[in-house]
């Protein structure tokens, strides 16, 4: 549970839970294993359609929840179940307490729920004098070791069998093995007596169907079963995000859940409750059954025209099995109660701005979890929108404050950068990376050597070098980007090279400026639509048939994000949409577009890997055209391990979090030396600085190039 | 009805890839000797080999004790049906209990039950569990022997909806959707079956005509 109230705690935090060796290998372990499994459990599955039907199943209930409330609440009552609704988390605790005061009930078994440890639900029962004993194994565990879970499905994954087997010869009071056969089956005998004397039984639901008063709970130990069968009196937490019109809903989403949390079909079982039950220690015959209806916050979240598609969320994890910062961190420094991508933007919403606001910070923005989400939830976009948000209520980092005007202001910016170039002189090295870091910059950032800014930046060089092609067959207009612009004009001057060479007329519109989103990563909303606005009015009227870029996050911003950005300002809003679809990335342009032919290359045979930029796989859904364009041009290619996972470098993320970058990187560099490639090729210029850097300061012996300068080497003379 | 015999194909290898045993019977009372047979040749405690000697606190031990000879639970058969496996049972000094399953949390050998229904889909039993005692036998029992009819079996949970919300329907239900043995992988993600229920789900696939 992160609770810290500084950024600089935070990262000293973080720094902790780097040095955590065994959680970081487990983390890894997972990482690598979940895709393979969640691709079995989908086999011959359309994982986008079911993704999709899932998505409207819960909008639509979401916009109806007072209503399925009301109906849910109307079925029960005629069964006989008490229903309550809690409007904070606070609420819920008391009321829960309070059933359990007037049951007379002082030992309580519970299975496991998130929205319980929301509401910090066993503190308070334990603080009013009640026994609450966790039932779910992991659940269990951590609750003896008064900890927070690490992850939504697998509470206990940070631990290992050791330390369970220490705990579990501290409860009772033998000294225990640390086979995990055994273990678990010691848990089995210790928690059976538990459910034995219980009088009380507390569950979450995964569902609560409003045309029938039923809940449904999916596990895979089958304590729910027990929680819910053994003591006489049953509650229920479930949260009003919860509620399903009926049981076919739930059947839809019970055919992603499992198969995205842990690779599985089905979970052990699938338990489906409507009303009290015959139970032999009641009074009555019958089980005294609640259900808590829990609020705070999520009635008015579900009329937020932005953040309502939180509460699509089904809890199964599966933004924390993807992410490249939970695996580096794990859940204590990921989350405060609610972990991984979607526990960055609920916090806010749940536990307050304090909680969230360090959080937040510590996206990479790779995407990764917005691909995998059973809900279809756009997380990173969430994430930046809840950062903004905090600095708009808050204050902006005077760091933030200047980015965003100086990126607002082009001529500023590159007067700047310009300067920036002479000042260096002096530090470039014989290398050709800066030999001392920038003074901003401290000593955890020199993981990998960066490079200066260029003599000459493209914008300069354009006049010079301006193609004139005769009956092109495609008129391109470049976006350059900052970095390519300034620092790596050479790759653009391959890609503009490469393009007039296969019949397209390219033109660079010199209005243009930063794409912006280094701005939108800072929580800089204003400046990341006006420079959007720019953009947008530099490219128009150049008449052409795509707009090209070879930096994969400046493409992925500028089709994703600018008509987003600009939705509300009815001057700019179609035009942002026009732009948008003109957005091509350099390699679809080259291979789809284009199509350039095999021929025109010189085999050259070195061995070959390549890296997937998180901004082009994801951002663009562009997969197939790099790794066509790099067999057409003579190379031969090797793919390496996880080839779509990030390098760690993130724009600004690597600035604000070294530490974390670094690991990534340093993970990301080890699958790329497993292949043995002498040349690593990736289309992102961000990527490049990391990926080359790195390898220069670990002296491999690698290099690393833009797809474009690595193409354009083996084309053949004409 | 017949049932398609893909659909039959499925349900087998779905169910057996989450480690359920899938045996075909020709008859209820087949069914009932292969769960003796069970239940006979068994270790008195199944736990034995993952840890029923490891040493545990007073009272879970205390619990522990109080089981002492083999208990077979059958809460759903029909009476009929219920007396031909008690005969079975007397033969190899196996106890039969139909409900007061609670005298026996600290385990029962064997749950033996009726499936109301399958779905080939995700290799899952469905069984109508409002009886507490039915609930119990598939909980706290070592091992779950289910008896199911072939023509129960159907393609996916989909073609349920209407027989499981005329269950829900009622006042009080309890629908217990059951897919392979009880199972974890809390410690370390290592596959552990067991955790809280049966170690092993034994699934008689019964083709009735």
């Amino acid at each position: 549970m992160q609770t810290v109230t500084s950024l600089k705690a935070y990262k000293a935090n973080v720094d902790e839970a780097l040095r955590n060796r065994f959680q970081r290998q487990a983390l890894d372990n997972f990482a690598v294993t979940y895709p393979t499994g969640r691709a079995n459990a989908f086999a011959g599955m359309n994982i986008a359609e079911l993704v999709d039907k899932v998505a409207d199943i819960k909008d639509r209930a979401l916009g109806r929840m007072d209503e399925l409330y009301a109906q849910f609440k109307a079925n029960a009552e005629k069964k006989g179940i008490h229903v309550h609704l809690a409007a904070t988390a606070l609420d819920a605790n008391a009321i829960i307490a309070d059933i359990a005061k007037t049951g007379r009930a002082t030992r309580i078994v519970k299975s496991k729920s998130m929205t319980a440890e929301e509401t910090l639900l066993n503190h308070y029962l334990e603080s009013e004098g009640l026994e609450v004993t966790e039932t779910d194994l992991g659940e269990w565990i951590i609750q003896l070791r008064h900890e927070g879970p690490t992850h939504m499905v697998m509470p206990a994954i940070h631990l290992s069998r050791h330390q369970v087997a220490d705990l579990f010869s501290e409860v009772t009071g033998k000294r225990q093995e640390t086979e995990i056969e055994r273990l678990v089956k010691v848990a089995r005998r210790e928690l059976r007596q538990k459910y034995v004397e219980a009088d009380m039984g507390i569950s979450g639901a995964n569902f609560a169907l409003a045309d029938t008063a039923t809940i449904g709970l999916t596990t895979n130990e089958g304590n729910a079963r027990l929680v819910t069968t053994l003591p006489r009196i049953h509650v229920a937490l479930v949260g009003l995000d919860k509620l399903l019109p009926s049981l076919e809903d739930a059947l839809h989403i019970n055919r992603v859940l499992p198969r995205n949390a842990t690779g599985q079909q089905i979970t052990s079982y699938v338990t489906w409750i409507t009303g009290p039950t015959p139970c032999a220690v009641a009074d009555s015959g019958r089980k005294e059954m609640h259900i808590v209806f829990l609020d705070n916050g999520r009635r008015a979240l579900a009329k937020d025209p932005v953040f309502s598609q939180v509460l699509r969320c089904v809890r199964c994890g599966a933004c924390a099995n993807v992410c490249p910062v939970y695996r580096m961190v794990g859940g204590h420094q990921y989350g405060h109660i609610y972990i991984g991508a979607i526990g960055l933007i609920i916090t806010y919403f749940f536990h307050g701005r304090d909680k969230a606001k360090n959080l937040v910070q510590n996206c990479i923005n790779c995407g990764a979890c917005k691909a995998v989400c059973a809900a279809g939830i756009d997380l990173p976009r969430l994430i930046k929108e809840i950062h903004a948000r905090i600095q708009d209520e808050t204050d902006h980092p005077l760091s933030s404050i200047l980015l965003g005007k100086l990126l607002s202001h082009r001529k500023l910016f590159h007067q700047l950068l310009r300067t920036a170039q002479k000042a260096q002189a002096p530090v470039v090295g014989e290398n050709g990376y800066l030999r001392h870091l920038p003074l901003i910059l401290s000593k955890e950032h020199n993981f990998r050597a960066l490079p200066p800014i260029a003599r000459t930046p493209f914008r300069e060089r354009w006049p010079k070098i301006k193609p004139s092609v005769a009956n092109p067959i495609q008129r391109v207009a470049l976006f350059a980007g900052c970095v390519q612009d300034f620092v790596y004009p050479e790759q653009l001057e391959a890609g503009v090279a490469l393009m007039t060479r296969f019949g397209a007329a390219v033109d660079f519109p010199m209005q243009q400026s930063c794409c912006g989103l280094p701005a939108l990563m800072m929580g800089e909303k204003t400046a990341a639509r006006d420079v959007a606005r720019r953009n947008i009015l530099a490219m128009r009227g150049s008449g052409v048939d795509q707009i090209v870029t070879l930096c994969a996050s400046c493409a992925s911003h500028l089709k994703h994000n600018y008509p987003q950005l600009l939705a509300d300002d009815p001057a700019m809003r179609e035009a942002a949409e026009q732009f948008s679809e003109r957005v091509v990335a350099f390699s679809s342009f080259m291979n789809d577009i284009l199509e350039i032919p095999a021929d025109a290359f010189r085999s050259s045979g070195t061995q070959t890997t390549y890296h997937a930029p998180c901004h082009l796989c994801r951002g663009m859904g562009v997969r197939h055209a790099p790794h066509e364009l790099i067999r057409k041009a003579g190379l031969a290619f090797v793919p390496a391990r996880e080839e779509e996972t990030c390098c760690g470098f993130g724009g600004s993320y690597s600035g604000k979090f070294p530490q974390i970058s670094a690991q990534i990187l340093e993970s990301k560099l080890a699958d790329v030396a497993a292949t043995g490639a002498d040349l690593l090729v990736t289309e992102c210029p961000g990527c490049v600085m990391q990926l080359r850097g790195g390898a220069e300061k670990k002296g491999m012996k690698l290099s690393v190039k833009h797809i474009a300068e690595a193409v354009v080497q083996t084309l053949e003379k004409t | 009805m017949k049932p398609d015999p893909a659909v039959v194909e499925t349900f087998i290898q779905k169910a057996e890839a989450v480690s359920a045993k899938v045996v075909r019977v020709a008859s209820p009372e087949a069914a009932f000797a292969y769960a003796v047979d069970v239940c006979a040749t068994k270790e008195a405690c199944q736990l034995l080999v993952s840890g029923c000697e490891a040493p545990l606190s007073a009272t879970a031990e205390a619990l522990c004790e109080t089981k002492q000879e083999k208990i077979m639970a059958a809460p759903n058969l029909p009476e009929v049906e219920f007396g031909a496996l008690e005969k079975l049972c007397r033969e190899k000094s196996i106890g039969l209990i139909k409900d007061d399953l609670r005298s026996h949390l600290a385990g029962i050998d064997i749950g033996f039950t009726r499936a109301d229904y399958a779905i080939a889909e995700t290799g899952t039993l469905v069984i109508n569990s409002k009886s507490e005692a039915l609930r119990l036998a598939t909980m706290v029992s070592e091992i779950h022997i289910a008896l199911l009819p072939v023509s129960r079996l159907r393609a996916t949970a989909f073609d349920l909806t209407e027989e499981l919300k005329q269950w829900m329907s009622d006042p009080a239900d309890y629908t217990a959707m059951i897919t392979g043995a009880s199972r974890t992988a809390d410690i370390e993600r290592v596959l552990a079956l067991g955790v809280h229920g049966p170690l092993e789900l034994h699934i008689l696939l019964w083709e009735e005509c």
